[in-house]
């Protein structure tokens, strides 16, 4: 293990693709994280994975128009969110079906698509993602987004918090709730397509929801939530990587293998609320009454 | 002078959950607002909130409320509000500070004084670290009119806020807002507990899919009034 650990080091002094694959995913890795917070607090991890999986036919249609697929990937993201209020709000469908609906029909004509235009999308790369072959463009484009994506966050902070919390009592007094609202399904959109190339289409609703939920169980404040989940995204895309690259196994799979580890870990054993104790506190607690 | 003039509110599905409401009230101070069950008292504050669809027109003052948003509290019902949610007593109450904060500031050390001396106000200063969840209902309900304090509204409205909550607590909450209401704050409390509506209100708003009567509770409250906002026609209780 240890033989491995330095080979990886190696490797990531040596290797410039390597670098810029582990920088990528620990930039992702932190995104996601915070990201993530807002979208389990608002009940929005179905609705993430509704528009992961809605990007594929924008991917696919980006080929054929020979653009980059990000245009595509976001504007299908975004027809998926739409598409889910829509129906939600003009029939008494319920929001889950609804996302039923919508995310399973973006994905088959997505894969029918990719499979029929016979273009060189590797279906498995965008379905698993493959962030060693992650282009130029893709890497900038990832750190971009991603700058964009926390500086938002930072400076609407207050908004987030207050609207997730209380959005009634926020558009009351006068706060534009239904904007960041969508703001932050353009922000979830966006995060999901420069997560494609790490993570992949099927995992990336992983990279946002486990690490924020395991910080949900760790911490009483919103702002320590955020950096707590931060760091597990960062943690898990450092470790998750260096599995990838040691034992080649496709990167989204073992990251998000890695983040669910720490996420049972602080399921079972945290101090503050954790199974484990929870039981042993009870089990002590039975005794004592029992004497 | 409060006054809403045809405010009708039909749902989605139909429904007409308000039709035609007309109110002309000066000298609000605190106003219970009165009637059964699904008979539209929530529907009533969310309609004169424009937090749902309404037709009609409502002002303060001669202003459309909606002008009035930044000074506007509103308090729903708790169990609407997610007790799990990672925040402190103490941020919860400084959540009444950012309307007034505007975008991109950050509340700081004078937000942070008001929200400790409100906190003192409804008696929880020693609890303004524990997450919300791990109040009581009572203790939830204070922090909650400590948070509306702190952000000075000239109109209040509260649903419900004495459902399922302690004696102690109902008593502290009922003296903040009276003192609010002589400091010439304007108070709407939906509220079903009728025994004590004399005692509460100053004013009141006896609702049922519309407005039955409204004044001060002396003119207003009459049995005879009640006895239309509550009785069903169709029922055979009544009969």
């Amino acid at each position: 293990m240890i033989e491995a650990l330095q080979t990886f080091i190696n490797d990531l002094v040596e290797y410039p693709f390597l670098q810029h694959a582990f920088s990528t995913s620990i930039i992702l890795g932190i995104t996601c994280g915070m990201v993530g917070c807002f979208i389990i607090l608002r009940g929005l991890a179905l609705m993430s994975d509704a528009i992961s999986h809605a990007v594929l036919p924008g991917v696919a249609i980006s080929y054929i128009l020979k653009i980059s697929y990000f245009y595509g990937a976001v504007v299908f993201g975004i027809l998926a969110a739409l598409g889910i209020s829509f129906v939600k709000h003009k029939s008494k469908i319920k929001t889950d079906s609804a996302i039923g609906i919508v995310f399973s029909a973006f994905l088959a004509l997505g894969i029918l698509l990719v499979t029929k235009i016979q273009s060189p999308i590797n279906l498995n790369n965008i379905l698993f993602g493959n962030v060693l072959t992650i282009t130029t463009t893709d890497r900038i484009l990832t750190e971009v987004v991603s700058g964009v994506v926390l500086l938002i966050i930072y400076l609407f902070f207050k908004e987030l918090q207050l609207t997730t919390f209380d959005p009634v009592m926020a558009k009351a007094s006068g706060f534009p709730v239904k904007l960041i609202n969508y703001l932050l399904m353009i922000i979830l959109t966006l995060i999901t397509v420069v997560s494609l190339q790490t993570v992949g289409v099927i995992l990336v609703v992983s990279l946002l929801i486990t690490p924020a939920a395991t910080a949900f169980l760790l911490t009483k404040k919103l702002s320590s939530m955020l950096w707590i989940s931060a760091l597990i995204g960062a943690i898990s895309a450092t470790i998750g990587l260096f599995f990838s690259v040691t034992y080649n196994l496709p990167s989204g799979v073992v990251i998000v293998l890695t983040a669910t580890v720490i996420f049972l870990l602080v399921f079972f054993l945290n101090p503050k609320n954790g199974i484990f104790w929870n039981s042993t506190k009870r089990t002590k607690a039975h005794r004592f009454y029992q004497k | 002078m409060f006054e809403v003039e045809d405010l009708s509110v039909v749902y989605p599905n139909g429904l007409q959950a308000l039709k035609e409401v007309n109110i002309s009230l000066s000298d609000i101070g605190i106003c219970g607002i009165i009637g059964p069950n699904g008979g539209g008292k929530t529907t009533f504050i969310k309609g004169v909130l424009g937090l749902t669809p309404a037709k009609g027109k409502v002002t303060f003052r001669g202003i459309p409320i909606k002008k009035w948003a930044k000074k506007t509290a509103y308090v729903e019902q708790k169990r609407d509000l997610d007790l799990d949610f990672p925040i402190s007593v103490l941020q919860c109450v400084l959540l009444g500070t950012y309307p007034a904060l505007g975008f991109f500031k950050r509340p700081g050390k004078q937000e942070k004084k008001q929200a400790e001396k409100a906190l003192e106000q409804v008696g929880l200063a020693d609890l303004k670290n524990r997450q919300i969840g791990e109040l009581s209902g009572g203790q939830f309900q204070r922090v909650l009119i400590a948070r509306t304090i702190v952000q000075n509204a000239d109109l209040i409205f509260l649903d419900e806020p004495f459902v399922g909550i302690d004696v102690k607590s109902e008593a502290i909450i009922i003296d903040l807002l009276k003192n609010l209401a002589e400091q010439g704050k304007n108070i709407f409390i939906v509220h079903h507990d009728l025994s004590k509506v004399r005692r509460y209100f100053k004013n009141v708003i006896l609702i049922n899919k519309t407005v039955i009567a409204y004044g001060t509770v002396k003119k207003t409250y009459t049995k005879e009034n009640l006895k239309n906002t509550f009785e069903v026609l169709d029922n055979p209780l009544f009969s």
